[in-house]
């Protein structure tokens, strides 16, 4: 009865995860941008691989492996978001997003903002926004 | 157990056919690194699936330093991307 259900709760995760890997990869071919790939790609970075460790941990119960598994989580949830955010930040500073596509843009008040603080005028513009980021 | 391994190993495929190919033919720089992320999640997905199958753990510490180390490339890429580079 238990090895039932272990198998069957294997079975079930993995084909959840794996449809997730599918769809992170459609997602990639078949979205406009950068930003829309990216939240295509993020999904299976976070719940793909968990229910992935979750199965790894229901199929052979064990201190040790249940550590492996909590530590697998948190380095992923700590590091999948800041690359994740790096990358939406260097696209949204390098052009690579397609203005047409967005119905709001409202980091574009808060850059027009920093920009009339800092003063317009100087042409060293690109280096210095580069130097402070909090700038943009 | 049989139908539901093969049909996870396909889409497994399918998504990492699919990232390569984004790989190889993104417009921008930050397209490829999206891809390769994509393309290491889904490794340390199917190491997971093999591991539970198979009953044993013995590739846990391989997922635990690609999830801690998979960041530097695309940290750093995005870091020191210059803003007129296109490719």
């Amino acid at each position: 009865m238990s090895a039932e259900w272990s198998e069957a709760i294997t079975a079930t995760f993995i084909v959840v995860a794996a449809f997730l890997c599918a769809a992170a990869g459609i997602g990639l071919l078949r979205l406009p941008d950068v930003l829309s790939r990216l939240h295509a790609a993020t999904k299976p970075q976070i719940l793909g691989l968990g229910l992935i460790i979750v199965d790894v941990a229901v199929s052979n119960v064990s201190i040790a492996t249940i550590a492996f598994a909590i530590a697998i989580l948190f380095f992923q949830g700590l590091t999948a978001p800041i690359s994740a955010h790096m990358v939406g930040r260097a696209a949204y500073r390098g052009d690579h997003v397609r203005r047409d596509l967005l119905v709001t843009d409202e980091l574009a008040d808060a850059v027009s903002r920093a920009d009339e603080r800092s003063g317009r005028g100087d042409s060293g513009d690109d280096s210095a926004s580069d130097e402070s980021p909090e700038s943009r | 157990m049989q139908i539901a391994l093969i049909a996870a190993g396909v889409m497994f495929g399918i998504g990492a056919l699919a990232a390569v190919y984004r790989i190889v033919t993104g417009p921008s720089l930050l397209d490829r690194v999206i891809a390769s992320d994509v393309l290491v999640v889904t490794i340390m997905c199917v190491l997971g699936a093999e591991m539970a199958v198979n009953h044993h753990t013995d590739s846990l510490p391989v997922m635990l330093v690609l999830g801690m180390f998979g960041i530097v490339g695309s940290v750093s890429v995005a870091r020191f991307m210059s803003k007129q580079d296109s490719t």
